[in-house]
This record gives C-alpha cells, sequence and structure tokens, in this order.
C-alpha cells in the first residue's frame, strides 16, 4: 500500500543513535533485568514480532554473557489479541513460539517502540491465554511518550521527545542494513 | 477475500498464506486455552443439506477456537423439510445478522448461488460434484508438511495422481485447481466412464493406466468409491476396480521412494485402498484428518480477521 504522505512530501530522516549507542543500551538494559529481578533464573524473554524479537535474542545473550548461563528466550505475536484488528487488511500473524510453560515464571516482554501502548495492552491478553506469569515485566529499546494506556516500561533503552507526525524506527542489522534508531518526519517540499 | 467458493477464488499469495497462518494454528491446539480472541462478537452458521461429520465439526471447532459464535443448522428437521427454499431458508437466516456462512449442499454451484443472495460471507464446504476448497487447503497442507519432513522442497515441480471416481469428486476439483497454483503437476487416473468430459483441458495428464504413472509421483491421492455409484454401471464389480484402480500392496510397493498418500475420507479399505496402504508408514490420512481444525482456522481468520470483506 503506498503512503499518501509521500507524493506530496519529502521525507526527512535524522539518526538519534547509532549501532555503538544501540548496543551499550541493550547491555545497560540487561544489567537493570538482572538487579531488578533478582537474577536470570525465572526470566523468561518474549519478543514481539517484527523487532522484538531480535532485541530479545540479544538481550538473552547479554543477560547470559554477564550470568554465565542461558536465560529463556521466545517470541509472542499479538496480532489475533489487536483492539483494532477488524479496522486493517488480513494481516498474518507472525510465529509466537514460548520456551516451556510461562505459569510463575518472570515474563520480560521485549518490544522495539513503546507509543500508544496497546501492542503491550494486547500482549497482556495473550498472555493470559498462554499461564500465568509471577510477574510480567517491559523492556523496551525506545520509548516515545503519547501513551494511550496507563503502560510503562521497567527499563528503557532510550526515551525520545517525538511529535505526533514522527515516526520512530529501530533499525537492527538481523532485518535491516545496520544497527539505528531514526526520527523520520515528513515535510512539505 | 470476501468468499471462499472455489479454489479460483486463491492466488499464490493467498494460498500460501493461509497454509503459514494454519501451522500457527495447529500449534494453538497444544495451548492451555485453546481459544484466541481473533473473531470475537461474530457469528458463523454452519448450514450442511448433506451429512458431514468431520468436516463440519472441524468448522465449528475452528470458529469456537477464533472465539466466534457459531451456529450448526442441519437440513433435517428444519423448515426446509417443511419445503421452504433455499433461497428463504438462506435470506431468513441473513437476517438474523449472521456473518458468516459454511454451507455445504448436494447441488453443484449451491454456495455461489447463496454468495449472490445473502449479505453475509460464504465459505463453501461442499458443493455437489463441484468444489471443497477447505479439503484441497487440507491436502496441501499436509502435503508441505511431508515434504518439509523429508527435505523434499516445495510444491515446484512435484507430480501428483489424482486416482478413481474423479467424475463425481469434489474434492478432486478443488484439488486440481490448487495444487496447479502452487507450481505442481496433477495427474488424473480413472476409468473412462468415471472421467469427466473435458478432463483433458483442466491442464492436466489424463490416464486410464495407474500402473503406468504410478512411479512417477511424489503424491498419490486416493479417491473414495461411491458405492451409491454402483447402481449406474461406471465399473463391473468391485473387485474388478480393486485390480486397476486400488492402491493395492503392491502398487504400494511400487511407488516412488519418499512419495506419500493421500485420502480424504472415508476410506472403502479393501476397495480404492488397501489397509497395508492406508495404515503405511507414508500414508498422511490421518495427518489429513487432524489439519482440518488448523485450515479451517486459517481460512475464517482470512475471510472475517478483516472488516474488510465484509458488505457494508
Amino acid at each position: 500500500m503506498a503512503d499518501p504522505a509521500t507524493n506530496s512530501s519529502i521525507q526527512v530522516s535524522r539518526v538519534v543513535a547509532d549501532a555503538s549507542e544501540v548496543s551499550r543500551a541493550l547491555t545497560r538494559m540487561a544489567h537493570e533485568l538482572l538487579e531488578a529481578n533478582h537474577g536470570a533464573t525465572n526470566l523468561i524473554l518474549l519478543g514481539i514480532p517484527t523487532r522484538g524479537v531480535p532485541l530479545a535474542r540479544r538481550l538473552a545473550a547479554a543477560i547470559e554473557d554477564i550470568e554465565g548461563h542461558p536465560v529463556r528466550v521466545g517470541e509472542l505475536d499479538i496480532t489475533m489479541y489487536r483492539d483494532d484488528l477488524r479496522a486493517n487488511p488480513t494481516r498474518n500473524p507472525a510465529r509466537t513460539a514460548i520456551p516451556g510453560s510461562i505459569d510463575d515464571a518472570i515474563v520480560v516482554l521485549v518490544d522495539d517502540v513503546l507509543y500508544s501502548g496497546r501492542t503491550i495492552g494486547a500482549a497482556f491478553d495473550a498472555l493470559r491465554d498462554l499461564g500465568r506469569p509471577k510477574a510480567v515485566r517491559l523492556a523496551v529499546l525506545v520509548d516515545r511518550g503519547h501513551r494511550e494506556l496507563p503502560i510503562s516500561a521497567d527499563t528503557v533503552g532510550r526515551t525520545i521527545q517525538a511529535a505526533a507526525d514522527e515516526r520512530v524506527s529501530v533499525l537492527l542489522s538481523e532485518l535491516d542494513d545496520s544497527d539505528a534508531i531514526t526520527i523520520t518526519r515528513s515535510e512539505r517540499p | 477475500m470476501r468468499h471462499l467458493l472455489s479454489c479460483r477464488d486463491l492466488d499464490l499469495a493467498t494460498a500460501v498464506a493461509i497454509l503459514d497462518l494454519a501451522e500457527e494454528m495447529q500449534q494453538v491446539q497444544s495451548r492451555p486455552v485453546k481459544k484466541l480472541p481473533a473473531l470475537r462478537g461474530r457469528t458463523i452458521v454452519n448450514i450442511f443439506f448433506e451429512d458431514s461429520t468431520r468436516t463440519r465439526t472441524s468448522f465449528e471447532i475452528a470458529g469456537k477456537w477464533l472465539s466466534a459464535d457459531t451456529i450448526n443448522v442441519s437440513a433435517k428437521g428444519s423448515s426446509v423439510s417443511k419445503g421452504e427454499s433455499l433461497r428463504d431458508t438462506m435470506l431468513t437466516l441473513d437476517a438474523m445478522g449472521v456473518d458468516a456462512f459454511v454451507i455445504r449442499h448436494a447441488s453443484s454451484g449451491a454456495a455461489a448461488q447463496v454468495a449472490s443472495w445473502v449479505k453475509a460471507q460464504v465459505v463453501n464446504a461442499g458443493d455437489g460434484q463441484h468444489e471443497h476448497p477447505t479439503q484441497a487447503l487440507l491436502d496441501a497442507y499436509t502435503m508441505r508438511q511431508h515434504y518439509a519432513r523429508h527435505d523434499l522442497g516445495g510444491f515446484e515441480g512435484k507430480r501428483v495422481a489424482i486416482v478413481g471416481d474423479v467424475l463425481h469428486s469434489r474434492v478432486a476439483r478443488s484439488n486440481v485447481i490448487l495444487q496447479q497454483t502452487l507450481g505442481s503437476e496433477v495427474v488424473l487416473v480413472a476409468p473412462p466412464t468415471l472421467m469427466p468430459t473435458g478432463a483433458d483441458t483442466w491442464g492436466c495428464e489424463v490416464t486410464q493406466d495407474f500402473d503406468e504413472v504410478l512411479n512417477s509421483c511424489d503424491i498419490v491421492m486416493m479417491l473414495r468409491v461411491q458405492r451409491e455409484r454402483m447402481a449406474g454401471g461406471f465399473f463391473p464389480t468391485e473387485r474388478e476396480y480393486t485390480e486397476a484402480y486400488g492402491l493395492t500392496p503392491e502398487r504400494l510397493a511400487a511407488m516412488k521412494s519418499g512419495a506419500a498418500i493421500c485420502h480424504p475420507g472415508p476410506m472403502n479399505r479393501g476397495v480404492e485402498i488397501s489397509s497395508a496402504a492406508a495404515d503405511a508408514a507414508n500414508s498422511l490420512v490421518l495427518e489429513q484428518v487432524a489439519a482440518g481444525v488448523a485450515i479451517r482456522m486459517s481460512v475464517l481468520y482470512h475471510l472475517l480477521g478483516s472488516d474488510e470483506g465484509a458488505m457494508h
């Protein structure tokens, strides 16, 4: 589908964090998660597709580096739980892969950008169908504000003040050319 | 997608998307809560004018696991038996605010006819000798899993034999279309009396000689011999049919290595398929049944998941 904005305006992007800053942010987030949850033994990291999945894997690798043993990591698709499912064209859900039972575990939801909070709200509903975790935490690489639900992250890589008409994107080398956080805005020519 | 009436409604991308989603849906069946909220608030009426256990039940479960309200209407004991026309029956139900009909009917073209009358979306669950698209989808799904398990690649270039009563088989028609969309080659094998006229224009190979093509096919799909057809004189005796077109233990042994057996069920053991073949390690029959719910969840989601398929 063509973005109507592209016809009448040009897209201006700026990089607000480069690969090394993304890497440092993830390392700090790994430490924060370990400190707040007293180690990694009971943790399950669940990435929310698309970019939450590689982020969860990177956080898990960082935690393993620190702790010396692996942490459980999986992916949680929330497409069918979205409150705007009907309003959008049919979209095939991505994979959901849960590493064992989430009952009594501390589940850390991992996503790239926290914005309205509706994705995370849907993720709570999805988790409820999978079991009863001891606690649910939220790790996001970017918090850009403008929440529409009472949700806040437990660990944040970078807080960005972006206007509602700007788009905040996380680029990850697993899916994109390189690692970066960018802000894109449409400007009239 | 508004309706699923024929496998012609499925382009390659949509067919693959339905198969992909079915894989996810099959995983849901191993969860503690086997339910997704995607179709909450939707009402699906399964209306079956022909007997069916597996198709109707799997559509009902599929709808329920997607949180839709599913209602079964069987023609027996309904107003149909009081003489109401199909059109009036469907318009009456449509007026109650149904979102989708899953319909099976003995007349070819019934689903398309109903789709032209009602505001609801329509899924064809078998119309006469015409089509049964969800069966073809679950067959394709099972084949794809078989190919993946044995590292045999995709549908491209595979040879699928469809053997037996092609004339009366909606399963055969839907499979011919879908398998060709997916890139497979289809060979129809039937005695002349059970081969539809014009089958040579369907873009597939047509033969009367099962043994000639047997060892070149990656999938051997056996069609049910409909015993009620015996009276029609389509073949002399069951025994002669089995001789020429049954998947006997000898033919089982002559199959290409890595090839698999499909059958849409219910099977007539000893007629079109021997017990040795039905229970063979390369028989996909039980997997086909197991895939039924997942494929139908995927189809219902693709039709009803978004408002774009509904009429406003």
